[in-house]
């Protein structure tokens, strides 16, 4: 019965019209009346106690409504998080500041001019304290950045130790025993992966109303996580999640920056209940660089041990990673996501160690790809160093190492199995689209003739479609927010009378495209036309539970959900078909928007009938009921691993330092796809933000804690204008995880990209000496390892 | 974007914006710059003077062996008219290079020279092209040469009460060419400079008869390399010679290290990029 046209297919999406017309409506578009406006005074130094708070001035400036600082709001407590390891964030500062942007106070005032022009009037009295940035300085507890903690280090994850019920082995005898053989060679490297800002094009803006007749919240934020926004509001103001509305509306980019739930939030919710006024708030550039979570930031030394003919026999990477001053949402959870794809596409013993310690910077958490980036770069760019080291081609060598087809579902060292996985297929379909033969033969005539050009390969797994129920034994639990603890999907889908039908889904797109990709599905098990299904998101009033969009776990957790409520509604249907059609109901058949009995077409009846029917006490087979709907959840036994493998021909001017990509290809497996048009746009995307973090971009706090990189002046993002045409091929290995076979891509891009650039660079410069260089490769830096290699 | 409150006047005519202005007014033509600043509040003129619908003074005009350009001439403009490709290479190629086509399009030549960002693209150009700046206040016109224009970061020589209305270029004569050349910060030759140069170059037969050439990026300010101009005049002006002279590109200017370049590579660069820019003026040469 399946359109595949439908399915599969290129639909274009169905929410581009209005948002490139200017008419999808988001947070700050909203304008209730007696609107009130915040603004907040944020620290200007790294570390400091703080002496006074002088608010008078502020307090009687024209348009403020109130000010409030931390004495304020202190009996609702610290914000809450997921994972509360470490200091938890105060909602305005508490006595002292531990990173440039902390809020201190909170202005309310009728326009947001005012409200800013007040925070400037607020006068902060510091006594400044030595900083702690450097993340082996942090380490070494030299200066503790928090009194009330015994180490900076918060938590340190290794490979084995993270999941006590498992009691998996430790690897790393295994990989030390490896060192000591006759034959192994080593490989070692310190590398930096650097911190990095998300940048969406919508800044975060939240607006509150809070009915006091009935006690009740309605929040609109641009949120990733309007179910968790609504359960944290709840528990920090200790009401039901139920009296609390989140909506999010058109969310203009989120990548992982908008899933934590933020004080600003909380504090939006505290005013507009206090003054009995609805209460905005929308972020500047700079408050986003600077107090919105930021990703990455760790340093680590990878070593890759092996025999001389490529055979992997260990890894090995310690690494601290950086927290920053304050735990929010997950953010001591995200080395973990790193540490589940440590050993990538390989079969070898790994030994993993990463502590995760504060600093006083903002908080890092979940940035597309979130700690899985992070693991494979470290990974990839070893088994790099490793292949020159061996003279062996780095596509052979990984060929030599990685899991073979028949051996999946693959159970790793960390205790989870990959699901599916055909890594040969993707590293051939890459030497074919390439060209890999020739371009080798390219870059080594552009050699001869003095030309520093070089090819990278990077290949990656990823972990994601988060939904299986054991994830909240090892602390990926929203309980703390007053939710159930784990990842279910959820998919509430109606026929209409007319036989339209409104999907409800409990998880919302920040650009992903869920209204064309889920209409395409049920479109595809209904046989009812994709133009006829409606798909509403983003309401937690409305719309069934669920976690939200993050982790690529839309599409194959609660896609999946979807697509078995279509399927409950089929069963339904042909009760009320076969009763038309006077037949039995195992003998009707769904196709092109109608249903007929099997071996007989011309006994047939259109969607439009049976939904009608369905609404009809007297059209209705004896004992179904009215209506015809259905809602299912969907707990995967186990996450998907999309996989795939890069290419990146690059040339270096050696004179300046300057990268140019060439080209790039890359081939992806994300398992079945329901439009390859949106996944080829999400490995654009992703992409794109990996050579980001390759070439471009980096937060620099400097050793005070001043923010050097506080505007995108100083923050160069990659555009399209710097950027070769992306050549993309996929190949098709399907899970059986969820019943689409899908994988999800929305990080496979980021994950996949940012190693095969700096392994392309250091191929380029290679014949000069140069080993590594780290990320971002401005000019300055590739300029400099030429210089250090040639002296 | 929340600037700190100020008052806006759109004048109908150059005397009544001249009469506009004063200690805490700020003159906006396109408003690339000026607004970015405002908004981060880092800047909070008390007036801005829109001079965006003065007429007349959105054109590219000859006249004798110069041409002038107008204080509302875009960065488009600039960077596609003919004449300024033809006779002064330089500008139009730096126009070119920079921002992105909304930039471009709202964006001015006079506004990003008045503006003397030490990693603009234009100031280095004029400066190299030997142009004169025109400054009108409402006790009259004042004629600043390029060399004394740019005082320091974000300064420029104009007073309080006057207007850069226009520039005036000389037109490239007989054996004339000029070139821009930058390194960006996004790599290639995107986004701001992280040193870059414009030269123009006279040449007499198969010598150098005269030279200019300017930094920008490097120093801090953005200014003549007048000691690598006078070691380049006699030379051939080949790859060898040129780079012999570049050595000197950065003897008249105090390098400042930022986010994108230490003091030595920006030294590096300024040598690399003053000897592409020469090399392309000679070779524009026409």
């Amino acid at each position: 019965m399946a359109t595949t046209s439908v399915m599969g297919g290129d639909v274009r999406r169905r929410e581009d019209p209005a948002l490139i017309k200017g008419r999808g409506v988001y947070v700050d578009d909203l304008q209730p009346t007696g609107l009130l406006h915040v603004a907040f005074s944020r620290a200007p130094v790294g570390r400091a106690k703080i002496k006074s708070v002088d608010t008078s001035a502020a307090s009687s400036m024209p348009g403020v409504v109130a000010v409030f600082t931390h004495d304020d709001v202190a009996e609702l407590g610290p914000l809450v998080a997921q994972v509360p390891i470490g200091k938890l964030r105060p909602l305005l500062a508490a006595g002292e500041v531990n990173h440039v942007g902390e809020a201190i106070a909170m202005v309310v005032a009728e326009n947001r001019y005012q409200a800013q022009d007040a925070a400037d009037a607020i006068d902060v009295d510091y006594d400044i304290l030595p900083a702690v940035i450097d993340l082996k300085e942090a380490k070494s507890d030299a200066t503790k950045v928090h009194d009330e903690l015994d180490s900076n280090v918060i938590h340190t994850w290794t490979y084995h130790g993270y999941w006590a019920a498992l009691g998996l082995e430790d690897q790393t005898p295994q990989v030390d025993a490896a060192m000591e053989r006759d034959d192994a060679v080593i490989v070692s490297i310190e590398m930096t992966n650097q911190r990095l800002i998300p940048v969406a094009i919508e800044p975060r803006s939240v607006m509150v109303e809070y009915n006091s007749g009935y006690e009740r919240f309605t929040v609109h934020s641009a949120t990733q996580v309007p179910h968790a926004l609504a359960g944290a509001i709840a528990t920090m103001f200790g009401m039901s999640p139920s009296d609390v509305r989140a909506i999010a509306p058109e969310v203009g980019g989120g990548f992982g920056a908008k899933l934590n739930v933020y004080n600003d939030e909380i504090l939006a919710a505290f005013a507009a209940k206090k003054l009995g006024r609805p209460v905005k708030w929308t972020e500047t550039r700079r408050e986003a660089a600077g107090a919105t979570i930021h990703g990455r930031g760790w340093i680590g030394t990878a070593t890759l041990v092996g025999t001389k003919d490529g055979q992997f026999l260990g890894y090995k990477l310690e690494a601290i990673a950086d927290m920053g001053a304050y735990s929010q949402n997950f953010t001591v959870a995200i080395p973990l996501l790193g540490l589940w794809v440590a050993s990538g596409q390989y079969k070898m013993p790994v030994s993993w160690t990463v502590d995760c310690v504060v600093t006083n910077t903002m908080t890092t958490d979940a940035y597309r790809g979130a700690g899985r980036p992070e693991a494979i770069y470290y990974l990839e760019r070893i088994i790099d160093a490793f292949a020159r080291e061996i003279g062996m081609d780095p596509i052979e060598v990984r060929r030599k190492n990685f899991w073979q087809k028949d051996e999946f579902p693959a159970t790793m060292g960390c205790g989870f199995s990959l699901d599916s996985g055909d890594y040969e297929a993707a590293i051939d379909k890459l030497i074919e689209v390439s060209g890999y033969e020739d371009l080798i033969r390219r870059r080594d005539e552009a050699r001869a003739e003095g030309r520093q050009v070089g090819i990278g390969i990077g290949s990656y797994v990823e972990v994601c479609g988060f939904g299986p129920a054991v994830l909240a034994e090892i602390g990926f639990s929203w309980s703390n927010y007053g939710l159930p603890a784990s990842f279910n999907g959820s998919g509430l889908v109606r026929v209409n009378p007319d036989a339209s039908v409104t999907v409800v889904i409990g998880t919302g797109p920040t650009g992903q495209g869920h209204e064309t990709t889920w209409a395409q599905i049920i479109s595809d098990r209904l046989g009812i036309p994709w133009e006829n299904v409606r798909v509403r998101h983003g309401d937690t009033q409305e719309h069934p539970m669920g976690i939200g969009t993050f982790g690529s776990r839309s599409i194959s957790v609660d896609g999946a959900a979807t697509y078995n409520a279509a399927e409950e509604i089929k069963v339904k249907a042909a009760k009320i078909a076969a009763h038309l059609l006077e037949a039995a109901p195992e003998d009707i058949v769904f196709e092109d928007g109608a249903a007929h009995v099997a071996g007989s077409p011309e006994r047939s009846i259109e969607w439009t009938a049976i939904a009608k029917s369905a609404y009809q006490a007297h059209t209705l087979p004896e004992g179904v009921e009215s209506g015809l709907e259905a809602h299912t959840a969907f707990s995967p036994g186990n996450a998907t691993w999309p996989f795939g493998t890069h290419l990146a021909l690059v040339e270096v001017d050696a004179d300046t330092g300057d990268v140019e990509i060439l080209e790039y290809y890359a081939v992806d497996d994300c398992g079945n796809r329901v439009n390859p048009m949106i996944v080829d746009g999400q490995i654009h995307g992703g992409i794109t933000q990996g050579i980001g973090q390759a070439l471009f971009e980096g937060a620099v706090y400097d050793s005070s804690g001043n923010l050097l990189t506080s505007s995108l002046l100083d923050y160069p993002l990659p555009t399209a204008a710097d950027l070769p045409s992306f050549q993309l091929s996929h190949t098709v290995t399907p899970t059986d995880v969820n019943p689409m076979g899908v994988k999800g891509i929305g990080e496979a891009g980021t994950i996949g990209s940012a190693h095969t650039i700096v392994n392309a660079v250091v191929d380029a410069l290679s014949p000069l000496g140069v080993k590594h260089i780290d990320m971002p490769l401005r000019p300055k830096r590739v300029w400099a390892a030429i210089q250090e290699a040639s002296n | 974007m929340y600037p700190r409150e100020f008052d806006y006047v759109a004048p109908a005519s150059l005397d009544e914006a001249l009469g506009a202005l004063g200690d805490d007014a700020k003159v906006m033509a396109g408003g690339m710059s000026l607004i970015p600043l405002m908004k981060m509040r880092l800047f909070s003129p008390a007036v801005v003077v829109d001079i965006g619908r003065l007429p007349g003074l959105d054109t590219v005009e000859e006249q004798n062996g110069d041409f002038t350009m107008g204080a509302l001439v875009r960065h488009a403009t600039t960077a596609s008219h003919p004449l300024v490709a033809q006779s002064a290479t330089a500008l139009a190629t730096a126009a070119s290079l920079t921002g992105d086509v909304q930039v471009r399009n709202r964006g001015t030549t006079c506004g990003a020279v008045a503006h003397a960002d030490l990693v603009a693209d234009q100031p280095a150009a004029v400066l190299a092209l030997g142009a004169t700046m025109i400054a009108q206040s409402s006790g009259g016109t004042r004629e600043i040469a390029a060399s004394e224009f740019f005082v320091d970061a974000l300064t420029s020589a104009l007073e309080p009460d006057e207007i850069l209305t226009s520039l005036r270029i000389p037109k490239h004569g007989p054996g004339e060419g000029s070139a821009y050349d930058k390194l960006g910060r996004r790599g290639g030759r995107s986004d701001y400079a992280i040193a870059g140069a414009a030269a123009w170059v006279k040449m007499d037969g198969v010598s150098v008869a005269d030279a200019r050439v300017a930094l920008t990026g490097v120093g801090t300010k953005v200014s003549l390399a007048n000691a690598m101009a006078e070691a380049l005049i006699g030379t051939d002006g080949s790859e060898a010679a040129v780079k012999e002279a570049s050595e000197k590109s950065s003897d008249d200017v105090t390098i400042i290290e930022d986010l994108y370049g230490s003091e030595e590579y920006k030294a590096h660069l300024a040598s690399v990029y003053a000897t592409r820019a020469v090399r392309q003026a000679i070779e524009n040469v026409t």
